[in-house]
């Protein structure tokens, strides 16, 4: 690779070509402000659209200011990046943005984590002299998502999301000059759109301008309810991300203390959405095994390969866009889902409580999650199985809210019987760890023996699409993986076509898989924090005694007592679910 | 004989089509239709006096021709031989009929290169462009020059881009030709935005051909085998003469497969733009026709590198095409023996405002703005006094009495604070606020920015609202140092010529009428007039008879006075809604800049 080497503010630096001037200056040890750009490496994920201009810089010779972001740095640039030109510049231009947004701090969902705010202040923003006409465009309300769009600053993330890296193309830039926004075409709102609530949108969003739905205070309400008995499980991804909202290191885990935490704030049983992940490998197991062996005795009516469905963003993301493959996903219901059919029937039973009168809450690093424990098919008279789903986010917050100090807590334990969990269950954090789950199972029941290797390091990985093929004693499965939408649609458009050679898929909606969910504390394309948490929750793994989620005693003990085996008609009645085409649901209101 | 009736926008909307088939019918009323040939033309550039019906050969040009003087034409002029005094040219100084249009103030120091056909021929016969030498430039570089030696006539013509950026051309079509790809694409911009400027309009309308021969020839140079020409939905005309053009230059072989029998291929498309201004700048325009956002992106890479479809795409503006097949006829020396040092050729303006002969001129490059104005434009309207005249479009600057003198150039008006732009001119007299005149160029760009970058959406925003304030009588002097420190930004940081150009209208009015603003801002005063709340409504009381009327209409009960007395207005209450003025029979009531009468009239 050819090298090239500039001056920037006096420093002599040497990069490859091709870098841009903040690449540059990165190595270099000079932090270039940005607010538009965004990239998370090893991800491929990059924004730079270039519109902020906070990061431009002066390059001698040239008439303007560069956007370091978008500029080539070339060999022999004499780069300032702090001279009074370029601060008037930049500080002109924040001055501008922020004279074009809203000053409700105080109550915004993003004051604290915003990346305005926090600009503003590294600038000592203290008076706005070019104050004028705010533009506007009105609010949208979703069951995930809030598009406060008052708040857009145009950095065009969330499109950049939405388009290139989901493929959703729910958001785009609409309208012209001082009245731009990121949008639905044609006035949509997002629930008439194709938005599959995956909130990449939100997770990228600098501004409060795209927020969850909180609802931290229906949470409360059930927990001052005397007559309600509230129960919380907890996502396997959560504990991974929690601590750092509490300034603890990326990847630090606080699964006991979050036990500890959520028991003060007041729910009545702490149980482990984990529980529910190895129902899931159980059910899914099955559905697999009973497909493939079907296949090879040459069944021509069973659809292979068979698809991961525990992330409600992919599921929406099907129905919009692949309604000719309903039949190709596992019929499972997600971990989520599965834990509140299972909690308001069998557990309400055994301890005695009406299922009107036992409110579930779930903590999800996710915002499809909110949508999806609002569907139908997951109620029944009325009443949903999941009531509440909260994020990571809105947990750490309902916790610094009850003063409780975090770092003073001590371990606890889950709560049985829907509080234990075996290692299977903990990786479903983590891209490809769903698929390794289950072929620790699959592969264990297909050949009756024991696996001599339980990790499937060659299911692991970043990458966006990945592919292994695994022995099932002497039969080769192969197996696809793919994270984040676009990646998604790939392999799906190979099954539409006929083309494809897996066995088995797992797909995650999120870049990285839970980890990287749309509900976790923001990590402002720091694409290290993800890869900590990755970590984090393979080591949580190593650490369990028992890592296949067939071996979970209590999920044997909840198939002895209640369902029978797995696959059965009471599992099929409680756990399992049928998609549907909502690819003519997208409606433009006129 | 011919008679050439122009068929531009302009005068077709002053019924020219109805002129053209009155004479025809005259004609075959008289048995004549075989003698004499009426032929609808591209625009002439007179527009300020159209519609133009021009008699060919002795070069009788009528101004102001309505269709019902069709029969006199014929009669008097066709069949006895005299001309028809009432409809020639008024000489405004000799105050003589003009006969012969050589001999007219308005075409005297034009230089017609680009528009060298427009008016002459027939747009929609591709016969009469060949005639006068159509896809001959094409012929000879297929058969006589490589590609390599085609773009040397250009570069040696030194050509530059007619858009506004002022690119040299050769350059470009050089770049486009090195990059390697097994696709390659020429763009002709004719997405014209400025307000007022109809340059190309009238050169595809006029002679769509030397376009398209310009293109072919691009084609050949870069490697290419595609055209598209971006063109605004808002041209019918233009579209529907292009496509007529395309289609005839097809079916006689001189575009599509295998042209002139030489193996190369060369087919030309038209795309419609909605409209945009920012689609004029050239990644804007590739993206729209890519069906994506009209918005700009980063350069480099260069569309010559990356352009329509990631394909190396040269694009040049239609006046820049329009210049290449004269080149190439005439030569390279002959070209840049014309001009000045840097700008070579000629430049076509769009002449508007408040000049006698509004219209379109092609002159050559180093005319001054004196020239310009005063003989080619006829001078001021109403004998008014010259005050500035905006150059460049939205984006580019406000030229002064001093820069009158100035030969017109790329380098010059770049150095006096404008820019060439694509070449609309606009004049303004005594009677035009300077700040109004910003606020004006402000309020356009406002509407017409992308919002893909903040100092441009937002800055431009800014500096509209802070012109508003100042023109209505709430600017401060602090005002504005915030207008100069937000157009210097805005032009440092945005991320497109437009955005970097819009201030220029700010900029170069606070520099040359920076008295006019300190007015404003201090003393309240817009000495022009125009800024209504800046203005006063006074009673002149030689004039006043004291009836009552103003009294009794006025709606805010602004003005006081006694029966058969002067009334009086109070301006601190006044609304300055003109009901005062409707309303007195003694045309008693004047607005003007100061509080006290100035004059009696």
């Amino acid at each position: 690779m050819e090298k090239i080497k500039l001056t920037i503010d006096n420093k002599e630096v040497q990069v490859e070509k091709g870098a841009t001037i903040l690449e540059a200056a990165r190595k270099a040890g000079i932090e270039i402000p940005t607010l538009c750009h965004m990239e998370l490496h090893n991800m491929n994920i990059e924004n730079k659209p270039g519109g902020c201009r906070i990061c431009v810089v002066e390059v001698q010779g040239r008439r303007n200011l560069a956007p370091s972001c978008i500029t080539e740095a070339t060999d022999g640039m004499v780069i300032r990046t702090n001279s009074t030109r370029v601060l008037n510049a930049r500080t002109t231009v924040m001055k501008l943005i922020v004279s074009d947004h809203p000053f409700d701090c105080l109550v915004c969902a993003k004051s604290g984590d915003c990346e305005l705010q926090t600009l503003a202040k590294q600038f000592g923003i203290r008076d706005i002299p070019y104050m004028g006409e705010k533009s506007t465009y009105r609010k949208d309300t979703s069951p995930s998502i809030i598009r406060d769009v008052d708040k857009c600053i145009m950095c065009r993330r969330c499109e950049m999301m939405c388009n290139e890296v989901q493929t959703v193309g729910a958001l785009n830039a609409v309208n012209r000059g001082f009245m731009s926004v990121v949008a639905p075409a044609f006035e949509m709102d997002l629930i008439d759109s194709p938005c599959t609530y995956c909130g990449q949108c939100v997770a990228v969003c600098p501004t409060g301008a795209l927020s969850e739905v909180n609802h931290t205070s229906e949470v409360l309400r059930a927990l001052s309810d005397l007559n309600k008995t509230v129960v919380v499980q907890t996502a396997p991804s959560v504990r991974a991300a929690l601590g750092e909202e509490f300034g603890l290191a990326p990847g630090t885990l606080v699964t006991g203390k979050m036990a500890a935490a959520l028991r003060r704030l007041g729910f009545d049983y702490v149980f482990d959405t984990d529980f529910a992940a190895d129902l899931t490998i159980m059910e899914e197991g099955t559905e697999l095994l009973g497909r493939l062996k079907a296949h090879l005795a040459g069944d021509k009516n069973v659809k292979l390969p068979i698809l991961t469905s525990c992330c409600p963003g992919w599921v929406n993301f099907f129905e919009h866009n692949f309604p000719d493959l309903l039949d190709v996903p596992s019929t499972a219901k997600s971990p989520q889902q599965m834990f509140g059919a299972i909690a308001k029937t069998y557990f309400a039973d055994k301890i005695g409580v009406n299922r009107k009168d036992l409110i579930v809450v779930s903590v999800m690093p996710c915002l499809a999650k909110k949508y999806e424990c609002q569907r139908d098919e997951f109620k029944v008279d009325g009443n949903p199985d999941v009531d509440y789903s909260m994020t990571t986010r809105e947990l750490a917050q309902f916790i610094k809210q009850a003063n409780i100090d975090f770092h003073d807590l001590p371990d606890e334990d889950f709560d049985t019987p829907l509080g234990e969990s075996t290692g299977a269950a903990i990786i479903f954090g983590n891209t490809g760890g769903v698929i390794e789950a289950a072929c620790r199972t699959a592969y264990e029941v297909f050949t009756g023996k024991s696996l001599d290797k339980i990790e499937f390091h060659e299911l692991r990985g970043i990458e966006g699409i990945r592919s292994a093929t695994i022995d099932f004693d002497g039969l080769p499965i192969n197996i696809g993986i793919a994270h984040g939408l676009g990646n998604a649609r790939k392999l799906l458009d190979e099954v539409r076509a006929g083309r494809s050679k897996y066995h088995a898929i797992e797909i995650m909606a999120c870049p990285g898989g839970c980890i990287g969910g749309a509900g976790q504390p923001f990590h402002h394309g720091h694409s290290e924090i993800l890869a900590a948490r990755a970590k984090a929750i393979y080591s949580e793994d190593e650490q369990k005694v028992i890592r296949k989620s067939h071996e979970n005693p209590y999920i044997k003990k909840l198939y002895d007592e209640f369902l029978g085996a797995p696959g059965s008609e009471k599992a099929h009645e409680l756990l399992h679910i049928h998609y549907y085409d909502k690819s003519d649901e997208i409606t433009i209101h006129h | 004989m011919h008679i050439l009736v122009c068929g531009g926008t302009g005068c077709q909307s002053s019924d020219s089509a109805k002129i053209q088939s009155n004479l025809e019918k005259e004609l075959a009323l008289k048995r004549l239709q075989d003698d004499v040939q009426v032929i609808r033309t591209g625009c002439f550039g007179f527009c300020e006096k159209g519609p133009i019906v021009n008699v060919l050969p002795d070069n009788t040009f009528y101004v102001e021709v309505k269709p019902e003087d069709a029969k006199e034409i014929i009669d008097e002029h066709v069949i006895k031989g005299r001309r028809v005094e009432r409809l020639l040219y008024v000489d405004p100084e000799k105050e003589k009929h003009v006969e012969d249009s050589k001999h007219m103030g308005f075409y005297k120091k034009q230089l017609r290169i680009a528009l060298r056909n427009c008016g002459f021929i027939d747009p929609e016969n591709i016969e009469e462009a060949i005639a006068h030498d159509a896809y001959q430039a094409l012929g000879k570089v297929l058969a006589e020059y490589t590609p390599e030696e085609t773009i040397e006539v250009v570069k040696k013509s030194q050509l530059r881009g007619r858009g506004g950026g002022g690119f040299p051309a050769g350059l470009k079509w050089e770049i486009t030709r090195k990059s390697v790809s097994d696709k390659k694409y020429v763009v002709c911009n004719a997405d014209e935005g400025d307000p007022g400027a109809f340059m190309d309009r009238s050169i595809l309308e006029g002679d769509p051909h030397s376009v398209l021969e310009a293109m072919a020839i691009c084609g050949y140079c870069i490697g290419s085998d595609e055209g598209l020409i971006y063109i605004r939905a808002e041209y019918p005309l233009a579209i529907k003469r292009l496509k007529i053009a395309i289609e005839q230059a097809e079916s006689f072989g001189l575009l599509g497969e295998n042209i002139m029998g030489t193996g190369f291929n060369f087919k030309i498309r038209l795309r419609y733009g909605a409209g945009a201004f920012v689609c004029g700048e050239e990644t804007s325009l590739i993206h729209s026709m890519e069906g994506k956002r009209g918005e700009p992106t980063n350069k480099p890479p260069f569309p010559s590198v990356r352009g329509y479809l990631g394909k190396p795409t040269n694009v040049n503006n239609v006046e820049t095409f329009a210049n290449i097949p004269a080149i190439i006829l005439k030569g390279a020396e002959w070209f840049a023996s014309i001009g000045t040092e840097n700008s070579k050729g000629t430049k076509v303006f769009a002449l508007a405002g408040k000049i006698n002969n509004v219209g379109l001129i092609e002159v050559p490059m180093g005319i001054t703005l004196r020239e310009i104005i005063y003989e080619i434009g006829g001078g001021i309207k109403g004998g008014k006094k010259f005050k500035a005249i905006q150059t460049g479009g939205p984006s580019g600057g406000c030229l002064t009495e001093k820069h009158l003198d100035t030969p017109i150039d790329y380098d010059n008006l770049l150095k006096a604070g404008s820019m060439m732009g694509s070449g609309g001119m606009i004049v303004m007299d005594e009677d035009d606020c300077m700040v109004s005149v910003a606020k004006f160029y402000m309020d356009f760009i406002v509407e017409e920015s992308c919002g893909k970058c903040a100092p441009c959406r937002i800055g431009n925003k800014r500096l509209y609202e802070i012109l508003d304030r100042i023109t209505q009588g709430k600017g401060t002097i602090e005002d504005l140092a915030k207008l100069r420190n937000l157009s210097s930004v805005i032009k440092d940081t945005s991320l497109c010529g437009l955005g970097q150009t819009s201030p220029n209208p700010v900029l170069s009015t606070l520099t040359n009428f920076e008295e006019e603003y300190i007015e404003h801002v201090v003393d309240k005063k817009c000495r022009s007039g125009q800024c209504k709340n800046l203005s006063y409504y006074v009673i002149d009381e030689e004039l006043c008879v004291g009836c009552g009327a103003c009294l009794r209409n006025c709606p805010v009960h602004a003005i006081t006075g006694e029966k058969r007395q002067a009334h009086h207005i109070n301006t601190d209450l006044c609304i300055r809604c003109d009901a005062c003025i409707a309303k007195c029979s003694f045309d008693a009531i004047r607005i003007q800049s100061e509080p006290k009468i100035l004059a009696h009239k």
